[in-house]
């Protein structure tokens, strides 16, 4: 290899800075914020670890069977029968959309257009 | 002429006149779908629901807004100033605007002076649905036109196949123009087209449309057209109604009664 002493440390460098955000995140494993889960209620619609995997996918389904098939009742993996509703089932526990919904998102940089249209039952207008 | 010539035209012959008898076939077997479909409806058991709505005129007191004021509260409709921006589920009309297929000569004074309550028609056979690109507004089985908001891309052609002006576009993002809101029910935003939808989350609750519900003077009538004991049935039984531009062929589910005993 021609400029091996030239070459070799600027590969080195080169993967250094590549891999920067994997070892310089000052670390905590785990960067996203924590959000806050209004206290003092029984269960959500699924697990914890279904809903932070699926939610999105579980209110997409909502938002069709609602919409095109009139189908309003969610029976969910406990037997539990819950009304398909953001502003009315899901924000009425997590009613606290910037501490909740808001501290994720933003975290990871997602822009649900939900809100243009959907209400935070406690926003202030 | 040699042989493989006119085996070709003796062919040709007979497939012509193959192809001329099946197409007279063709009517003398098959019925055409759409008639045999509708006279099978008409025969079939009354089991779906088609919901429809009677507005008597008589009964409906011209200064009164209740039921304009109920749906367009609890819909979050904004209230924006001028006909071109405008959004309304439920509104008035002139009587030369809401019939104008009608005579309008030698109206009553009633009828000249009084507007008439419109509202989209869930017509049976909707021209609106049959333009939009998208379905995103659709019939439902229970006959409700629908629409979908999420599927809307605004293009307004709904609002061109609409014979009655029914519906209505947000030029603006409508929520800076909403009086009071209502949390449990969702805005629309910018960019899509909305009209009444009979209510279809009262309904899906077992309970009345607003309109009718808030109605001091029992104009409204709302219910099941395919039930003939409903109170909509008899009430059509009894009274003469007419239909916004029936000519049109498609067949609205809202009934107008224009002369009662009040008149």
């Amino acid at each position: 290899m021609y400029d091996k002493k030239l070459v070799i440390p600027g590969l080195i460098l080169f993967l250094a800075l590549v891999t920067l955000p994997f070892w310089a995140s000052g670390g905590d494993e785990n960067q996203t914020a924590k959000p806050i889960i209004k206290a003092g209620l029984t269960q959500c619609v699924e697990s914890k670890d279904f809903m932070r995997a699926n939610h999105m996918q579980l209110l997409d389904q909502w938002r069709d069977s609602v919409v095109r098939d009139q189908q309003r009742t969610y029976v969910s993996s406990t037997g539990k029968h819950f009304d398909k509703s953001l502003t009315n089932t899901c924000l009425e526990c997590h009613s606290n959309k910037s501490e909740f919904c808001d501290s994720c998102h933003e975290s990871v940089g997602v822009e649900p257009y939900c809100w243009s249209c959907h209400l935070d039952p406690e926003e202030r207008i | 002429m040699d042989n493989t010539k006119r085996k070709f035209i003796k062919n040709l012959g007979a497939f012509s006149i193959w192809g001329m008898g099946a197409g007279v076939l063709s009517q003398v077997i098959w019925t055409k779908p759409g008639l045999a479909d509708f006279a099978e409806q008409s025969k079939a058991p009354l089991a779906a629901i088609r919901w429809g709505m009677v507005v008597d005129l008589s009964k409906c007191d011209s200064d009164c807004n209740d039921c304009i004021e109920a749906c367009h509260f609890n819909h979050n409709v904004p209230e924006i100033e001028g006909t071109k921006e405008e959004i309304k589920w439920l509104w008035k009309e002139e009587f030369k605007n809401t019939f104008p297929h009608k005579s309008q000569q030698f109206l009553t004074d009633k009828r000249k002076e009084n507007p008439v309550l419109t509202l989209c028609n869930h017509c049976e056979n909707p021209p609106c649905v049959r333009v939009c690109p998208t379905q995103a507004t659709f019939k439902r089985e229970d006959g409700i036109v629908e629409m979908d908001f999420h599927r809307c891309i605004g293009c307004r052609f709904c609002m061109a196949g609409c014979p009655y002006g029914s519906r209505s576009f947000n030029w603006r993002d409508p929520r800076p123009h909403i009086k009071k809101l209502n949390k449990k029910y969702p805005t629309r935003e910018r960019g899509v087209v909305e009209k009444c939808n009979f209510c279809s989350e009262q309904l899906a609750k077992g309970e009345q449309p607003f309109c009718e519900k808030v109605c001091k003077s029992d104009a409204l009538t709302f219910g099941n057209l395919n039930d003939a004991d409903s109170k909509i049935r008899q009430l059509l039984k009894t009274k003469y109604t007419i239909q916004r531009k029936s000519d049109l062929g498609t067949r609205p589910s809202v009934f107008y009664i224009v002369e009662g005993e009040n008149d």
